[in-house]
C-alpha cells in the first residue's frame, strides 16, 4: 500500500494542548486510545492485587489472613475489575489508537463522545471501588450477581449497580463510536473486505456491544428495583424467578465473552503475517468465522446454567449450539497456523505472546467444549475447573493478546524500540509461570474443589500451593511488564517508520510517533 | 480546521463538557444510592448533580447548534451523526427488549411453572399447592395483596390513538421542513409536542386510578413489576422524546433547518417514532393480551 504521507505537515493543526488539561479535555483518537490504554494498565495492576490476596489465602488450607467475606468480596470485585476496567478498557484504547490510522481516517467519527466514553470511566470505577470501604464491604455475590445472595449485601450494593449502569453507557458510546468510524472515515479504496482483520474483528465487536450492555443495564436495574422499590421480577412469591435474572444475565454474559476475545482475534491475525512474512491465510474466511461466532454468541447463553434446572430441550438445544461455536473458532486456529506453515518466521515478542495464544487459548477452548456438554457439565460446574477454563480465555487469551499488541505497536506509539531481551524474559517468565498457577486448577476442578471458597479439603493443599507460587510469579513478572512499558515510553532505540521487517498496514506509513493528526489527506489504498 | 479545506472532517478541540457530564452523572447516582441507603442529605446532591448534567446538556448541545448552524458540518460529519443516532436507538431497543423477554419469560414459563406445569410440579405441591396460573398474577405469594387489572379499552386506547396521531402529526412537519413551508413545520411540531405531553400527563393519570383505586402498585407481584417498570421506562422515554421535539419546535421558530439539511429534527423524529412503536408493544402485551 502507498501513501501520501507528507501532505499533512502543511497544516497548521493544533497540537496537543499544555498541561494536565490536554487529557481532560482532549479530542483526539491518540490521547484517548493511550489514556485507555493506562487506565487498563492500572486497573490490571488493581485487579491483580486482589488476585494476589486471593491466592495468599488460598496458599494452604484453613483461614490464614482474610475473613471469609473479605475473601468473596475480592473474587466478585476482582473479576468485576479485570473484565470491565482492564480488558474492555485495553482493547478500547487498541481500537481508538490503531482503527483510525488503520482505515486512513482522519480522527474516530464522534471524538467528542469518545472523549466522554473514557472519562466515565475513572469516575465508575471509583464508585465501584468504594464499596470496599462501605457498610458491608463491597459486593460479595460473585461477578454474576446473582440473586437472590447478591441482594443481601450491604450500602455498597446500589454503588455498584450504578457503576455497572455507568459502565454500559461508556461502553456503548465508544462502539457506537467505533461502527460509525469504521463505516464513515475510511480513506477512498479501503473496501470493507480490504479492512485489516483488528478493524474487522472490532467492528463486529462493536455489534454485539451494543446488543448487550443494555440488557446488563435493564438486569442491574431489576435488581435495583427488587431490593429497593417492592419489585418481585426474580422472587417466586410473587410470581417472578432468580433463574430469570441469570437468563437476562447470561444474555448479556455470553456475548460479552466474545467482546473480551474477538479485538484478540484480530490482534494475533495481525501480528502472525508480519512474523510469519506472509499474508494472512484465508482472510475472507476469518471475517466470516468472525461473524458466525458473533451469531452464535447470542444462542448459547444457557450453557452457564447447566445446573440450574432447565428443562431438557433447553439443555439439548444450548449444548449443541455451543459446540457448534467450535466450528468457526477452529477455522481460525487452522488459518493461523496455515499463515505460519512454511512462512520466514522469527520469534520477537509479539509474535511469542501470539503463539502462546494460539496454543494456550485453543487449550481454554477445549476445556470450554468440556464444559459445553450438559451432562459431563454437571460435575464440573462452580469448581475450580470454570475457573480454569475462562483464566486460560482470558488471560492466555485476551491478555496475552493485549501484551502482544502492546510489544507489536508500542514502537510506533512512541517512536522507541522495546528492550528485546527484556520482552523475551517477560514472555518466557509469564507462560511458565501462567501454566503453573492455572494448569493445576483443571485438576483441582475435576477432583471437586468449588470455586469461590476460601477454604478447602486438605486433598486440594498441594496443587493450590502450586497455583499461588505460580501466581505470585506471574504477579511479579507483569510488574515487569508496567517496567518495560515504562522505559519504553521513557527512551529506547529509535524506531523506524515500518519498525517490523514484514508489516503490512497503513500504520507503518506513518511517523514512529506518527504526527498528533494522523491522516488529514486520505491516504491512497490500492 | 473547517476553513482549510471543503471536504475535511470536522475534529473539535477542547472538549470541555463531557468532564461536566462525568461529575454530573457521578452526583446524580452517587447521591441516589446514598439515598437508598438511608441517608437524609443525599437528595441535595442528587439535585446538584442533575443540575450540572442539565448545565452540561445546555452547553454540549448549544455548541454543536452553533456549529451546525454556522456551516461547520459536511456530508461526513451528517453520516457520522446518523449512524450514530440509529445504534443508539438500537441500544434502546435491546434496552426494552430485557425488560420484555423478563415479562414473556414470567407469562410462558415461570408462573406455569409455579402452578405446577413440566419441571416445577413440586414446587407447587410443596410450596403452593393452591396456586394456578393466570395472568395477571401477584404470585402464589399474593404480593401486595387484591388488586385489579389495569384495562386496555380506556386510557390506554386513547393513549395508542394519541401517540399514532402524534406520529402522523410528526411525518407532517417533516413534509412541511422538506417542503419549505415554514408553517407546517412548526404547526406540526406544536401538535405533535402536545399530542406527547398529553400522553404524559394521561399516564399520570391512569398511575394515580392504579395506584388508589385498583390496589395496582409496583409492588403488586410480577404483575406489578412488570406492567410499572415496562410502561415506566416507556413513559420516561416518551418524555426525553418530547423534550427533544419541543427543542426542535423552538429551533424551527428560531429559523433553524434547512430542506437539506435538518439532522437534528430528523434524528428527534425517528425518537418519536421508536417510542411509538414500543408503545404498540406495551399496549399489545401489558395491557391487552
Amino acid at each position: 500500500m502507498t501513501t501520501v504521507t507528507e501532505s499533512h505537515d502543511d497544516h497548521h493543526d493544533h497540537g496537543p494542548a499544555k498541561g494536565l488539561m490536554r487529557w481532560v479535555t482532549t479530542t483526539n483518537h491518540k490521547d484517548i486510545g493511550t489514556l485507555y490504554l493506562l487506565f487498563s494498565l492500572v486497573m490490571f495492576m488493581v485487579g491483580g492485587a486482589m488476585a494476589m490476596i486471593i491466592r495468599l489465602e488460598l496458599f494452604q488450607p484453613g483461614l490464614q489472613f482474610i475473613d471469609p467475606g473479605f475473601f468473596n468480596q475480592l473474587t466478585t470485585v476482582h473479576a468485576l475489575v479485570m473484565i470491565f476496567g482492564a480488558v474492555m478498557p485495553a482493547f478500547v484504547g487498541l481500537a481508538n489508537w490503531m482503527l483510525p490510522i488503520m482505515i486512513g481516517g482522519p480522527d474516530m467519527a464522534l471524538p467528542r463522545m469518545n472523549n466522554w466514553s473514557f472519562w466515565i470511566l475513572p469516575f465508575a470505577f471509583a464508585m465501584l471501588l468504594g464499596t470496599f470501604f462501605m457498610d458491608g464491604g463491597a459486593p460479595a455475590g460473585g461477578w454474576t450477581i446473582y440473586p437472590p445472595l447478591v441482594l443481601q449485601g450491604g450500602n455498597g450494593f446500589p454503588f455498584m449497580i450504578f457503576a455497572i449502569h455507568m459502565m454500559g453507557i461508556s461502553s456503548v458510546m465508544g462502539a457506537i463510536n467505533v461502527i460509525v468510524t469504521i463505516l464513515n472515515m475510511r480513506a477512498p479504496g479501503m473496501t470493507l473486505m480490504k479492512m485489516p482483520l483488528f478493524v474487522w474483528t472490532w467492528f463486529i465487536t462493536a455489534y454485539l456491544l451494543i446488543a448487550v450492555m443494555p440488557v446488563l443495564a435493564g438486569a442491574v436495574t431489576m435488581l435495583l428495583t427488587d431490593k429497593f422499590f417492592d419489585t418481585t421480577f426474580f422472587n417466586a412469591a410473587g410470581g417472578g424467578d432468580p433463574v430469570l435474572f441469570q437468563h437476562i444475565f447470561w444474555f448479556f454474559g455470553h456475548p460479552e465473552v466474545y467482546i473480551l476475545i474477538l479485538p484478540a482475534f484480530g490482534i494475533v491475525s495481525q501480528i502472525i503475517p508480519t512474523f510469519a512474512r506472509k499474508p494472512l491465510f484465508g482472510y475472507s474466511s476469518m471475517v466470516y468465522a468472525t461473524s458466525s461466532i458473533a451469531f452464535l454468541s447470542f444462542i448459547v447463553w444457557a450453557h452457564h446454567m447447566f445446573t440450574v434446572g432447565m428443562p431438557l430441550q433447553g439443555e439439548l438445544f444450548f449444548m449443541y449450539a455451543t459446540m457448534l461455536i467450535a466450528v468457526p473458532t477452529g477455522v481460525k486456529v487452522f488459518n493461523w497456523i496455515s499463515t505460519m506453515w512454511k512462512g520466514s518466521m522469527t520469534f520477537e515478542t509479539p509474535m511469542l505472546f501470539s503463539i502462546g495464544f494460539v496454543i494456550m487459548f485453543t487449550i481454554g477452548g477445549f476445556s470450554g467444549l468440556m464444559l459445553a456438554i450438559a451432562p459431563a457439565d454437571f460435575q464440573y460446574h462452580d469448581t475450580y475447573f470454570v475457573v480454569a477454563h475462562f483464566h486460560y480465555v482470558l488471560v492466555t487469551g485476551a491478555i496475552y493478546a493485549i501484551m502482544a499488541s502492546v510489544y507489536y505497536w508500542i514502537p510506533k506509539w512512541t517512536g522507541n524500540m522495546y528492550n528485546e531481551k527484556m520482552g523475551q524474559w517477560h514472555f518466557w517468565i509469564s507462560t511458565v509461570s501462567v501454566n503453573v498457577l492455572f494448569f493445576p486448577q483443571h485438576f483441582l476442578g475435576l477432583a471437586g474443589m468449588p470455586r469461590r471458597i476460601p477454604d478447602y479439603a486438605v486433598q486440594f493443599a498441594e496443587f493450590n500451593m502450586w497455583s499461588s507460587i505460580g501466581g505470585f510469579v506471574f504477579g511479579l513478572s507483569q510488574v515487569f511488564f508496567c517496567y518495560i512499558v515504562y522505559k519504553t515510553i521513557k527512551g529506547g532505540e529509535k524506531a523506524t517508520d515500518e519498525v517490523w521487517e514484514g508489516a503490512e498496514g497503513l500504520e507503518w506509513t506513518l511517523p514512529s510517533p506518527p504526527p498528533y493528526h494522523s491522516f488529514t489527506t486520505a491516504p491512497e489504498i490500492k | 480546521m473547517s476553513s482549510e479545506s471543503e471536504n475535511a472532517y470536522f475534529i473539535p478541540h477542547d472538549a470541555k463538557w463531557p468532564i461536566v457530564g462525568s461529575i454530573g452523572l457521578t452526583l446524580l447516582l452517587g447521591g441516589f444510592a446514598n439515598q437508598l441507603n438511608g441517608s437524609t442529605s443525599a437528595t441535595n446532591v442528587m439535585i446538584v448533580g442533575f443540575l450540572i448534567l442539565v448545565y452540561m446538556m445546555f452547553g454540549w448541545f448549544g455548541e454543536v447548534i452553533d456549529e451546525s448552524e454556522s456551516g461547520t458540518y459536511g456530508h461526513g460529519e451528517d453520516a457520522s451523526f446518523r449512524m450514530g443516532m440509529i445504534w443508539f436507538i438500537f441500544s434502546e431497543v435491546m434496552f426494552f427488549a430485557a425488560f420484555f423477554g423478563a415479562l414473556y419469560y414470567i407469562r410462558i414459563f415461570s408462573v406455569p411453572w409455579l402452578a405446577g406445569d413440566g419441571s416445577g410440579a413440586s414446587t407447587n405441591e410443596f410450596l403452593w399447592s393452591n396456586f394456578e396460573a393466570i395472568w395477571p398474577t401477584n404470585g402464589p405469594g399474593d404480593i401486595g395483596g387484591e388488586y385489579k387489572k389495569m384495562g386496555a379499552w380506556g386510557l390506554p386506547a386513547i393513549n395508542t390513538l394519541l401517540l399514532l396521531t402524534s406520529g402522523v402529526t410528526c411525518t407532517w412537519a417533516h413534509w412541511g421542513l422538506v417542503a419549505n413551508k415554514r408553517k407546517q413545520l412548526i404547526i406540526g411540531l406544536a401538535l405533535t409536542v402536545t399530542l406527547g405531553f398529553i400522553f404524559v400527563g394521561l399516564q399520570v393519570l391512569e398511575y394515580s386510578h392504579g395506584y388508589h383505586e385498583l390496589n395496582l402498585t409496583l409492588g403488586t407481584g410480577v404483575y406489578g413489576s412488570t406492567f410499572y417498570m415496562l410502561t415506566g421506562f416507556h413513559g420516561f422515554h416518551v418524555t426525553v422524546g418530547a423534550i427533544m421535539l419541543t427543542v426542535m419546535l423552538f429551533r424551527s421558530i428560531k429559523g433553524h433547518f434547512t430542506p437539506e439539511n435538518h439532522f437534528a429534527f430528523e434524528a428527534a423524529a425517528w425518537y418519536w417514532h421508536f417510542v411509538d412503536v414500543v408503545w404498540l408493544g406495551l399496549f399489545i402485551f401489558v395491557y391487552w393480551l
